[in-house]
């Protein structure tokens, strides 16, 4: 009764809201609640966690050792050369394993879009490094980069068959982001496969009658039309890339100054037991994501809602 | 009334299911008994299962559990079991050099009785054990593992290669001597200079050598002495800085470990090499004759010559370096008593004659040693060499912070050719100052 009553009026200038919808939006929370609960539970619980430790000097091999410091590790780590180090080493391998993924990931994405015959064969194979585990394809590339039983110093000319690219900082980053490419160029095609699908063939159609040459159907049309794809590809690419670890890992253990940020985290919490220390590089980690995030989506001016097509 | 059918159904299938899985764990403890855990370093594996098996008795049954292959990483799984007291870390291989800060950490049963009065004794030089290896079991005046097998480095080479650089191998030798016999006829020199813990190995074995330390007083803990810029360091810096730029550096010295270098012994071209290695070596060598990276024939393994870790002063004893494993018990097993019992069997005699004859790892008694010289399994001459290398060797700093110190040695330290002698000890030591302060990162 009620309900009439209320959804019949417009008084206010703000939207009504039936008791229908209320009901509905009630219900709605009551359903998504548990879900909410359980992500705070295992989300929300370790980060309010790792900040709590972050103010600790605590190391696992002396828990009774543990002492309150209050910001002092932050103040440690960014003090520290070596934080800004890895910071550089990291952000250098995002910002060119990004850049060059944006590119072969593109081709690879019109490739598939364009593709007539094979099609199927032809996606898959684009697709296949994807599928492979980052250790397995860091042991892979660690081998094709060996002196000693590799094929890379083979194939390159200039380059002597005993050069050894683990044994200097430029040679080992390269090898670190040619395997990173290698392994993760399929994920930012299929992105971008998805935003060029997206790309009406009648303005195509209509740029072609109005004789735009090739060059302009790609810049003028295909492109802008593709602006929320793209940033969704380089945003979820650029994020994943920032916490780099596994090749590292697999290639260099951290050596000859390859370590990422995440690796300098890992370092100190999982081989020193340093988990007040480590905490505040996570939870520095974890600004820095978020600055790199809101700087893409700044840099893109796009509406993340409207790449999401809610708009 | 149908309720209470349905109910009393439910109930018969809740007891049904109960007395299922009650039987079944009954049955996998009736039958087999409680499992005491044994987590090995994949060094001899079989050896160590067969004696699993053997040292298992009616009471209980020893499973052999793997841990990864790097020093580092054993250390890291064994110790985030034991941070989480887990109750079925019963017994584990030990790095020496972990033993400190595990026992430190509260993580290790006391061992007590005849072993730890015969470890105590053959510190002092009358025990069975190898002083050397005892060493490495003690923190604090307690004793908190058993030496199972005693490492030690020795310099291998080609006889050939000595013979032509006309280097006399029957009395010490120095570094520069070696690098120098590599440098000027064909041969290079094998070491272990990747970023990980056989290289603080090397470093230390060289600092040892010209009489200083990395840290001293390592029993302050975080307040221990740190020594490394000293003379001793100085003389270490300089032989890295040599080998790196000598002809006589392998090419993949930034990033050796004990398996690259072995297979430039035998090179296809080149006149072989001067390696400090680890005891396996004999074995490998032997065992490797006509394979790949091997040596050709019988001939060529003859050439293969050892002799004492090279001195980084000349006239100054060397240090050979001590690795090995002991055994120790996690301080939260739930059977204490067992675990001690099967501790003392698997590093029997018996048990450490068998893991040297087959596996080329040496033992950590004399009476064990004598019985492996008996067996006229190893050159004589060999075995002799690796005994007074344990006994006189020098062991890498016995503190519970050892892992922050070499960590901070390898990341001064690392990559060898960057070593200078005029400001690598001095960066390092204010830098491990820094690291064990909690003032640097590492």
């Amino acid at each position: 009764m009620s309900a009439t009553t209320v959804s019949g009026r417009h008084a206010s200038g703000k939207p009504v809201v039936s008791d229908r919808a209320k009901a509905e939006t009630r219900l709605g929370q009551r359903l998504v609640a548990p879900a909410i609960i359980l992500m705070l539970l295992v989300t929300a619980f370790p980060m309010l966690r790792a900040i709590y430790l972050s103010t600790f000097d605590y190391a696992l091999t002396a828990p009774e050792d543990r002492e309150f410091l209050g910001l002092s590790n932050y103040l440690t780590a960014l003090t520290d050369p070596l934080f800004w180090q890895t910071t550089g080493v990291t952000v250098l391998y995002m910002v060119v394993t990004v850049a060059v993924e944006l590119v072969i990931g593109f081709i690879f994405a019109m490739v598939m879009h364009r593709v007539i015959f094979a099609r199927g064969l032809i996606r898959t194979s684009i697709l296949i490094p994807y599928g492979i585990i980052t250790v397995v394809s860091g042991f892979a590339w660690q081998f094709a980069f060996s002196f000693q039983n590799g094929f890379v110093n083979g194939w390159l000319p200039f380059i002597g068959d005993d050069f050894n690219w683990f044994g200097e900082t430029t040679p080992a980053v390269i090898a670190i982001m040619v395997s990173e490419i290698w392994k993760t160029t399929p994920f930012m095609s299929l992105l971008l496969l998805a935003g060029l699908a997206q790309v009406s063939e009648d303005m195509l159609e209509a740029a072609k009658v109005d004789g735009a040459t090739w060059w302009q159907r790609l810049t003028k049309v295909i492109l802008p039309n593709m602006r929320a794809a793209i940033m969704v590809a380089v945003l979820f690419r650029a994020l994943d890339a920032y916490r780099i670890f596994d090749n590292i890992f697999v290639m260099t253990a951290g050596a000859q100054k390859t370590e990422s940020i995440s690796f300098l985290t890992y370092r100190q919490t999982i081989e020193q037991f340093q988990l007040g220390m480590g905490s505040a590089l996570s939870v520095l980690l974890f600004l820095s994501v978020l600055l790199v995030a809101y700087l893409i989506v700044k840099l893109f001016r796009v509406d993340l809602a409207q790449a999401r097509q809610e708009a | 009334m149908v309720r209470g059918t349905s109910g009393r159904s439910k109930r018969f299938v809740a007891v049904g299911a109960t007395a299922v899985i009650a039987a079944g764990l009954l049955s996998a403890c009736g039958a087999d008994g409680p499992v005491l855990n044994w987590y090995v370093n994949p060094d001899g594996v079989d050896t160590f299962k067969k004696y699993a098996e053997q040292c298992s008795t009616d009471e209980y049954d020893i499973e052999v559990q793997d841990l990864p292959n790097g020093a580092t990483d054993q250390r890291t799984q064994l110790a985030r079991r034991l941070a989480a007291e887990d109750s079925s870390t019963d017994l584990m291989n030990l790095d020496p050099v972990f033993v400190a800060e595990f026992a430190n950490a509260g993580w290790l049963q006391e061992i007590e009785g005849d072993i730890a009065d015969e470890v105590n004794t053959s510190i002092e030089g009358s025990g069975d054990y190898l002083a050397g290896a005892a060493e490495t079991v003690t923190w604090e005046d307690k004793v908190y593992a058993i030496p199972l097998w005693a490492n030690t480095q020795v310099l291998w080479y080609r006889k050939s290669l000595a013979e032509a650089a006309g280097l006399d191998m029957s009395g010490p030798v120095t570094w520069d001597q070696v690098i120098d016999a590599a440098a000027d006829n064909e041969g290079t020199v094998g070491v272990q200079a990747n970023k990980y813990e056989a290289y603080v190995v090397w470093i230390n074995a060289m600092i040892m050598g010209a009489g200083g330390d990395i840290v001293s007083d390592t029993e302050a803990g975080k307040d221990a002495s740190v020594d490394i810029d000293s003379d001793a360091g100085r003389t270490a810096a300089e032989i890295i800085e040599k080998l790196a730029g000598s002809d006589a550096a392998q090419p993949d010295l930034t990033v050796s470990n004990e398996g690259t270098s072995l297979g430039q012994m035998y090179p296809t071209d080149g006149a072989g090499q001067f390696m400090v290695n680890w005891t396996f070596v004999y074995k490998n060598y032997e065992g490797g004759i006509g394979q790949p990276g091997g040596p050709p024939d019988e001939a060529a393994f003859e050439d293969l010559g050892w002799a004492r870790y090279p001195q980084s002063v000349e006239g100054e004893e060397s240090k050979p370096p001590i690795g090995g494993i002991d055994i120790g018990i996690g301080a939260y097993t739930e059977h204490p008593d067992w675990a001690a019992e099967a501790a003392e069997c698997i590093t029997s005699q018996e048990a450490q004659v068998e893991l040297a004859l087959t596996d080329g790892l040496m033992p950590s008694t004399n009476s064990a040693y004598d019985e492996v010289a008996a067996s006229g399994d190893y050159p004589e001459d060999l075995l002799e060499l690796y005994r007074t290398s344990v006994d006189e060797g020098g062991p890498r700093p016995k503190s519970a912070f050892y892992a922050m110190i070499s960590s901070a040695v390898q990341a001064s330290w690392h990559p060898p050719t960057s070593v200078d002698p005029d400001s690598t000890p001095e960066e390092s030591a204010q830098y491990l100052k820094d690291v064990l302060e909690g003032k640097a990162l590492l």
